[in-house]
């Protein structure tokens, strides 16, 4: 089934969505180069993060309790501008796209699980090494459990692959596709939406 | 009915206790703001994706990096058993770009709090401290430690985390990027509200 709806879905949208994301030779991830340009764009990551107050205990806490809004504003900004240079690159020839793949089940169930983590450890994978950096200690005790976590899913990754990860398997969807509508034509409705939905939340929340 | 009327009057006990449990202290307004407008952050955090799809031909991501670390100390630990797992023949044991990604975000946050004087040194955040004990230092560890499994569990199996999926999927119309983040803040609401304010 889903080979098919997957070839389906690429006729519909003409974008290159990028190939796999596993490792492949080709890949040149592990060069000096690029581990070199990955610790530097990490240091400017974490630089805004902090900036940001997202690697705040109470802030991130706070979005959780529908109290402060400051990681809503920060996503929220940083998808519209993202989302408007990443596709101008692109258009431009300039990048390749690397949409991930949508797969109900596990977008659903790991989603629901890893919103469950996020209360209880009170940080997320970027936010948690930018809380470390900051001096949160317990953010440690946190980094521990995301790489037992990570292990415990290699563990299972064999029986997953075959069971959960193959449920509502649609590939690299994109959302124009569902709303059946062309890439530019569902920017220029989305984007201004989030833009407005930015402006209500600066309006009503307190922070 | 019996059993009815004393579920009220055990809910109307409790009461008190619910709202003496929204006390003040666990307000999280009462603590600082970000340094920098959040707007400005976001829109730079934008601005950076772009440099990483152009120089390295990546988007932002946080989780894998965690991964692959626990694939090389699971290497070193038992270096059969964990290259013969699905994902990490998949995924390379290694340290690869999203790793020093990830390293220099701490260095980052460090120079940024230490610039602005907001380093804290803390093992315990205010607002845990204000919710549950004074000097809880075990039951801290203990839920971190767990939320942290989860976390990363959820993660690999929606296939990104709030960065991955909630940045840079979402920023490139990932269908699965925007239900999962959905599902990031559904789960983490209910959560946080069963955590903090019943």
């Amino acid at each position: 089934m889903s080979a098919t709806s997957k070839a389906e879905a690429s006729k519909k949208l003409p974008v290159d969505k990028g190939g796999p994301e596993k490792d492949t030779p080709a890949k040149k991830e592990f060069s000096a180069k690029q581990l070199v340009q990955g610790l530097l764009f990490g240091l400017l990551f974490g630089f805004l993060l902090q900036k940001g107050g997202v690697a705040k205990y109470h802030i991130l806490l706070g979005v959780l309790l529908l109290e402060d809004f400051t990681v809503v504003k920060v996503m929220l900004t940083a998808i519209i501008v993202g989302s408007i240079g990443v596709f101008s690159l692109y258009a431009l020839g300039l990048v390749k796209l690397h949409v991930k793949p949508t797969r109900y089940a596990a977008n659903i169930i790991g989603g629901l699980t890893f919103g469950v983590g996020f209360a209880l450890i009170g940080y997320c994978p970027g936010t948690g090494a930018a809380a470390l950096g900051q001096g949160n200690w317990d953010a440690i005790a946190g980094v521990a459990g995301l790489m037992l976590g990570s292990y415990l899913f290699a563990e299972a990754s064999g029986w997953l692959d075959k069971t959960l990860l193959k449920v509502g398997d649609r590939g690299k969807l994109m959302l124009p596709e569902v709303v059946g509508v062309s890439l530019p034509v569902f920017l220029m409705i989305f984007l201004p939406l989030l833009i407005a939905a930015l402006f209500a939340i600066d309006r009503f929340a307190a922070r | 009915m019996r059993w009815s009327s004393l579920l009220s009057i055990v809910a109307l006990l409790l009461l008190p206790a619910i709202a003496a449990a929204q006390d003040a202290a666990t307000d999280p307004l009462q603590y600082s703001g970000p340094a920098w407008s959040p707007y400005l952050v976001g829109a730079l955090i934008g601005l950076l994706t772009m440099l990483t799809f152009y120089f390295s031909d990546k988007p932002l991501g946080a989780s894998t990096a965690y991964a692959r670390i626990a694939g090389l100390l699971g290497k070193m630990v038992a270096p059969r058993h964990t290259e013969s797992l699905k994902y990490y023949q998949d995924n390379k044991p290694a340290i690869d770009w999203e790793v020093m990604l990830v390293v220099g975000a701490i260095g980052g946050a460090f120079l940024a709090a230490w610039q602005g004087g907001e380093s804290t040194g803390e093992w315990l955040p205010p607002m845990w401290e204000a919710r549950f004990e004074m000097n809880s230092y075990a039951l801290r560890t203990v839920t971190a430690l767990i939320g942290g499994v989860f976390m990363a569990f959820g993660a690999r199996l929606a296939g990104g985390c709030t960065s991955g999926h909630g940045i840079s999927g979402a920023l490139q119309l990932s269908a699965g990027s925007w239900i999962a983040l959905i599902c990031f803040f559904a789960g983490g609401i209910t959560t946080a509200l069963l955590m903090f304010r019943v």
